[in-house]
């Protein structure tokens, strides 16, 4: 005899006492910290702040020991704390050409002022598992040297001077705000950079790696890749003068790609932008790449129907917040439309039987 | 019960005053598609977060909440979706159709005939129902702009040319007064008739696709059809198993490996009423009070 199932309130809520004994794991290891996810997971962190849009390392590694390591769902609990903070104001812009590197590399020029340096990369090393790691201890100390006050001008600010890469148009309009208002097409580049930074790392290096492999091919050198801390700035409309109300670590990329030019129209390079919060370097040089296949047209380029060129299909696919919870909502029941497709399937089957049956006759 | 850290049903009454001025904007347009910038909520995008937002702006503290999915109040996203806003507006809740002034809903209509003093909020997957045709939404928006509908009717019928029968068993679409064809949600077409001329104010929500639209009360909404192929509302041609009706959506339930199954009431305050009014289908046992 069916019963009219009732009890999901009792099943969810045992389904979530037992999901916080799951993510405790064995309670004969010691429990995590939220300051050692912070300080020895601090590259999830990066990324849950990056995709999370909130820059807070405290609050990124507390989503990520909730999650129980699962980077989307940590970005999905900072996205969802994000929205419900109020808006204070907006700080000035951030001079990341003023910015405390902890790493500047440049792919375009052996040396340039300021120089090349690697800071904290895993580029160099080999991929064998440190099986010393296994074994707790302290890591060798690193060399120091007195920080290196030269500043460090920008890379392509270097061929702008000679007119060989496309200025970009400086304004200071009010860009429009992806998290305040529904995404339109046709997006502008500020509303693309936006959605591109909060964007699934894996999707947009896929889509950067498509160009890569000809799929709206755009030919990028890394001009210049810089990892370090920029002061942000904000004007206090009390006192009359901006001040520093603290200290951010962002990756930026900036790409030099193929130049364009004519008879008349003396050829320049382009470039693609990466802007990402924290130490995120892979995504920082994705999204350079694929705001560069994105500016097709107003470079003039053809559209040649690959995926990274358009707007609409990359910008409505980025965020993972949105894929999972949409992907995952087919779990939810959907009785009533299967019944619906059901008795529809019957009604065919037993219509396209009766005429075979007809036909035999 | 209500968490006093956040506003009267979760948003900001900036938010709220937004999805306001949206809702208004789609009841002023029946069937028009409004973009609304759309909150990340604290549940999963796809998981009923536009019908919660509209939800929370339609909620007053004097309200009486109802929650349904796949027609029952008792399914685990409308029992997590209930709490939500029990915990976060403290208002009061139901079960019982007549009773509540704002029902959200997934996937069905309540069978009892809802009232001018009810608002029945839709949460929508996606709220094009271009959307299958072309896949651009600056396309299909242009489209509605031109009433450029022949895709649809060319569609259904390549429907009936293939199969005999319009192929769309759920959010079979419609064209609201001559006007915008509309997305009615996931609902079975068998309950596509509820939607014109009903008392109540409809309003539809999609979350992960920032869009709020409307149906304000008395509008006329027709299924897409021809004239040699009429809408059909249809069933499952069997009675309710435990409460007899005859005129209910039902869902199909699996008894045993043998084939064995039964047909019960989809919408469950539906059929624990007519139980309790003393109506009794095939299978039915005496009626208890829990076992709704």
């Amino acid at each position: 005899m069916y019963v009219a199932v009732k009890g999901g309130e009792r099943a969810i809520d045992n389904a979530h006492a037992w999901l916080a004994e799951e993510r405790r794991g064995d309670p004969a290891v010691p429990e995590l910290s939220v300051a050692q996810i912070r300080e020895q997971m601090a590259l999830a962190v990066n990324r849950v702040m990056a995709e999370g849009s909130l820059y807070d390392p405290d609050l990124a590694a507390l989503a990520i020991k909730q999650a129980r390591g699962d980077l989307i769902e940590a970005v999905f609990l900072i996205r969802a704390y994000r929205t419900t903070l109020p808006r204070i104001g907006a700080s000035r812009p951030v001079d990341t050409g003023a910015m405390a590197c902890d790493r500047r590399i440049s792919a375009t020029f052996k040396d340039a002022p300021g120089g090349q340096v690697l800071g904290p990369t895993f580029d160099y090393t080999h991929r064998l598992l440190d099986f010393a790691l296994a074994a707790e201890g302290e890591p060798p100390v690193a060399a120091t040297a007195p920080p290196d006050e030269t500043p460090t001008p920008r890379i392509t600010d270097f061929l702008g001077r000679d007119g060989l890469i496309q200025p970009e148009p400086a304004t200071d309009a009010e860009p429009r705000d992806l998290t305040r208002e529904p995404l339109e097409f046709p997006a502008d580049r500020p509303l693309r950079l936006q959605s591109l930074t909060r964007g699934d790392e894996g999707f947009v290096l896929a889509m950067a790696y498509s160009t890569q492999r000809g799929y709206g091919r755009n030919h990028p050198f890394v001009g210049e890749l810089r990892i370090g801390a920029v002061p942000v700035e904000m004007d206090i409309p009390e006192l009359g003068f901006a001040i520093e109300i603290g200290e951010i670590t962002l990756t930026e990329c900036e790409t030099v790609n193929q130049f364009a030019g004519s008879r008349t129209e003396p050829a320049q390079f382009t470039r693609g932008y990466g802007l990402v919060f924290g130490q995120t370097e892979r995504k920082a040089i994705s999204m350079a790449l694929v705001d560069r296949a994105l500016r097709w047209d107003e470079l003039g380029e053809d559209d040649t129907g690959a995926p990274a060129q358009d707007a609409e299909f990359v910008l409505s696919h980025a965020d993972n917040i949105q894929a999972t919870g949409f992907l995952e909502h087919i779990k939810l029941p959907h009785y009533v439309d299967f019944q619906a497709e059901l008795e529809l399937v019957r009604k065919l089957r037993a219509e396209a039987l009766a005429s075979r049956r007809e036909a035999a006759e | 019960m209500t968490d006093t850290a956040y506003n009267f049903a979760y948003l900001d009454e900036e938010t709220k005053r937004m999805i306001r001025r949206a809702i208004l904007k789609g009841i002023a347009i029946p069937g028009y598609q409004v973009p609304f910038a759309s909150r990340e909520m604290p549940m999963p995008y796809g998981w009923g977060t536009g019908g919660v937002q509209v939800t929370a702006a339609c909620l007053t503290p004097g309200d009486r909440l109802k929650v349904i999915d796949q027609g029952a109040d008792d399914t685990t996203n409308a029992v997590s979706i209930r709490k939500f806003f029990e915990r976060t507006a403290g208002v009061a809740t139901t079960e019982r159709t007549a009773e509540a002034t704002v029902i959200q809903t997934r996937h069905r209509i309540p069978e009892t005939p809802l009232t001018g003093d009810q608002i029945l909020v839709y949460q929508v997957p996606i709220p094009e129902p271009l959307r299958f045709l072309e896949p651009r939404e600056t396309e299909t928006r242009k489209m509605h702009e031109l009433e450029e509908y022949g895709l649809m009717h060319v569609k259904l019928y390549e429907d009936i040319a293939r199969h005999g029968h319009i192929s769309t068993a759920y959010a079979y679409p419609v064209r609201v007064e001559g006007r915008y064809v509309m997305d009615p949600s996931p609902i079975p077409k068998f309950d596509n008739p509820k939607l014109s001329g009903n008392p109540a104010i409809q309003l539809f929500g999609a979350g992960r696709e920032q869009r709020i639209y409307a149906l304000p009360p008395f509008t006329e909404a027709v299924s897409l059809d021809f004239e040699d192929h009429p809408f059909e509302a249809s069933k499952p041609d069997h009675p309710c198993d435990l409460c007899g009706a005859e005129g209910s959506y039902l869902d199909e339930v699996i008894t045993d490996d043998r084939g064995g199954r039964m047909f019960v009431c989809s919408d469950t305050d539906f059929c624990a009423e007519r139980r309790a009014a003393g109506h009794a289908g095939r299978l039915a046992a005496p009626y208890e009070e829990t076992a709704a």
